[in-house]
């Protein structure tokens, strides 16, 4: 029954800070401000990370081959072919489709100017990409020089786009050669790759003469349905020599994400971000609690003399960073939605709110306020009850 | 009386003694600067006595205070507080012991952020095995007892010195103590709501049967005193009668 709740006490801490709103409203800014800039390093860093596999996470595959050299998107190796062949038979592997990886230099038909596009390319019936689109225009490749171009590449490689669609025929130049523009898709550049451009195994070779015979730089592998991708792996992996390696399509996400956050700066920078925000916010609160204790120093000592222990007075301050966390985390977190859909309509980034980095931020949140607490109770060794009479 | 063992004659008093202090010595600084600011007290308060203690300031009536209180710990020579010796005492104890200790001071200090109802009620807290809202029943009738029952929600900066001060009272008493240590509680009241506030105290602890020690400059609240004590360096005078009432008498 609460109302002979033996311990109930006077929500010391609550009083404390709401009976003084100015120094509360100080302190919810602070910590919003250190939760608002964690939320937005993070959310950048794996933004970057998610538009490193715009392409990876389209592959229809359930397991893929890449070369042991290979490092990342930009640096694709080539494997013998003969591999994903071996690699049937396992008996739950349905189908696969070999992938030619390069980056070449394309021609933007307005302003002649060259930059380097993704070309991917495939046997036109075979499936490459989960996306109808590109399904439905394939068999156009099958004429050697025909490529379907990424209408989202950057606009550095022309305005190819508007021009197919009023019509016009776009006749340009990849590695020199001349290649026709036969259909469109629509997918985005990714961290490695400006652009996307798409084309039979047979034109690629055409482009890359010095293609090495028989070799691929990727091999789709697609399952029986209801098999289970990692054990498949594991088996592929036993099976095949060791100039390939095998990878479930998360694995081969995670190998790329792993690149730009490993090897560049990109994950360091945006880590360093969070932890300037999680710093701040720690002297923010620090501040704000111990100038409350300091301002209520004689009021401790009162209680201490009263025959409250100290451990009592260190729970209310303890308390009153729990508190403060609580209610500093709503704003800091209302206000990175809001600040994810600029950035996402700014920028093209998938800046998205994911659950784990709401916990993430709120864990970090909640340990700024409790260390900050923790630092200022050491103010409260000064409330000497000795002194106050 | 012979018969009698000599411990006998010693122990029992001291028994029956709310508070007993004898050769109580203590110093303040070390080296070339330490100072005796008390020198072989001996004191003994019996359970619902009012004692006033006055003297001029410096000569160590607060020290007596804070030793007595169980705020400092005892250098040489014997408190006891209820039969409890404070000197060799843990830090715990101390603080246990504070629980049946009820002070007042000369600021009101009471905690600003609270009504007067939960100011009281933090001195009320203190109770063990007492349930939230007993504790405030509690609160609200102390506060009725000094007066303020119509003031219950009020923040201190909204009540006025005398109110403070008896609201600090209700607090004091709302932990049932059976020590109440006064440090000048009239000093920042005029002569009306200081009379007011001494006369409170004295028959809200005589109810109780809460002894009571009082440090005092105001020569208008004397006449309060069972007994009267001066202080001078650090020395105890006794005086068993106020001056003022000798003088008249």
């Amino acid at each position: 029954m609460p109302s002979s709740w033996p311990s109930r006490r006077i929500p010391l801490a609550w009083l404390l800070l709401t009976r003084q709103p100015m120094r509360l409203a100080v302190a919810l800014a602070g910590i919003a401000f250190a939760g608002i800039l964690m939320f937005m390093q993070l959310g950048f860093r794996d933004g970057l990370f998610e538009a490193s596999i715009t392409l990876h996470k389209l592959f229809d595959a359930d397991l893929v081959l890449i070369s042991p050299r290979t490092t990342s998107s930009v640096a694709m190796e080539g494997f013998p072919r003969r591999r994903l062949v071996q690699s049937m038979a396992h008996p739950s592997v349905e189908g696969v489709s070999p992938v030619h990886w390069n980056l070449l230099s394309w021609r933007n038909p307005q302003n002649r100017a060259t930059r380097s596009i993704l070309v991917l390319g495939f046997e036109p019936l075979d499936p490459l990409l989960q996306d109808d689109s590109l399904r439905r225009q394939a068999p156009l490749l099958s004429q050697r020089g025909r490529v379907i171009f990424d209408e989202r590449s950057r606009e550095e490689f022309g305005p190819i786009g508007p021009w197919f669609r009023q019509g016009r025929q776009i006749e340009t130049e990849v590695a020199g050669k001349r290649v026709r523009v036969v259909g469109l898709v629509a997918f985005g550049p990714s961290f490695g790759a400006d652009g996307n451009l798409f084309t039979s195994a047979e034109t690629f070779l055409w482009l890359m003469p010095d293609t090495p015979a028989g070799s691929i730089e990727l091999g789709l592998i697609q399952l029986v349905p209801g098999s289970d991708p990692t054990k498949v792996a594991a088996d592929l992996r036993r099976q095949l020599p060791r100039d390939v390696v095998v990878y479930t399509k998360q694995g081969f996400e995670d190998f790329e994400k792993n690149y730009w956050a490993t090897s560049t700066a990109i994950g360091f920078i945006f880590t360093l971000g969070s932890a300037m925000g999680f710093v701040v916010g720690c002297v923010i609160v620090y501040q704000i609690l111990h100038g409350d204790v300091s301002d209520h120093l004689p009021e401790y000592a009162t209680l201490m003399a009263m025959g409250y222990p100290l451990r009592d007075l260190l729970g209310v301050v303890a308390r009153e960073g729990l508190l403060l966390s609580l209610l500093g985390y709503g704003p800091a977190l209302v206000a990175a939605l809001g600040f994810y859909g600029v950035v996402r309509s700014a920028t093209g980034l998938p800046v998205v709110m994911t659950s784990g980095r709401a916990l993430l931020v709120f864990v970090l949140i909640l340990v700024m306020c409790m260390v900050s607490a923790f630092l200022a109770m050491r103010r409260l060794a000064d409330a000497d009850p000795a002194e106050i009479f | 009386m012979l018969s009698r063992s000599p411990e006998a004659f010693s122990t029992s008093p001291s028994d029956l003694a709310t508070l007993s202090v004898q050769g109580l010595n203590h110093w303040y600084g070390r080296g070339a600067m330490e100072r005796q600011v008390l020198q072989g007290v001996d004191l003994e308060i019996k359970p619902g006595e009012v004692v006033l203690l006055t003297g001029p300031s410096g000569c160590g009536k607060t020290t007596l205070l804070t030793l007595v209180g169980a705020l400092r710990s005892v250098m040489e020579g014997s408190v006891k507080v209820f039969g409890e010796e404070l000197n060799g005492s843990s830090r715990q104890q101390r603080q246990g012991l504070r629980r049946s200790i009820g002070m007042i001071f000369q600021g009101h200090n009471l905690l600003r952020c609270l009504t007067a109802e939960q100011n009281v009620q933090m001195g009320a807290d203190l109770l063990p095995g007492l349930g939230f809202r007993a504790r405030r029943d509690l609160a609200r009738e102390w506060l009725r007892l000094v007066g303020l029952g119509d003031q219950l929600g009020k923040l201190p900066h909204d009540l006025s010195g005398g109110q403070k001060q008896r609201v600090a009272i209700a607090r004091a008493l709302a932990a049932h103590p059976r020590l109440l240590l006064a440090d000048e509680p009239t000093a920042a009241l005029d002569s009306r709501s200081g009379r007011e506030v001494v006369d409170l105290l004295r028959s809200l602890a005589r109810d109780q049967d809460c002894a009571v020690l009082m440090v005092t400059h105001d020569p208008r609240i004397l006449d309060v005193a069972d007994r009267l004590l001066q202080m001078e360096d650090g020395r105890l005078w006794g005086a068993d009668r106020p001056p003022g009432g000798a003088g008249l008498g």
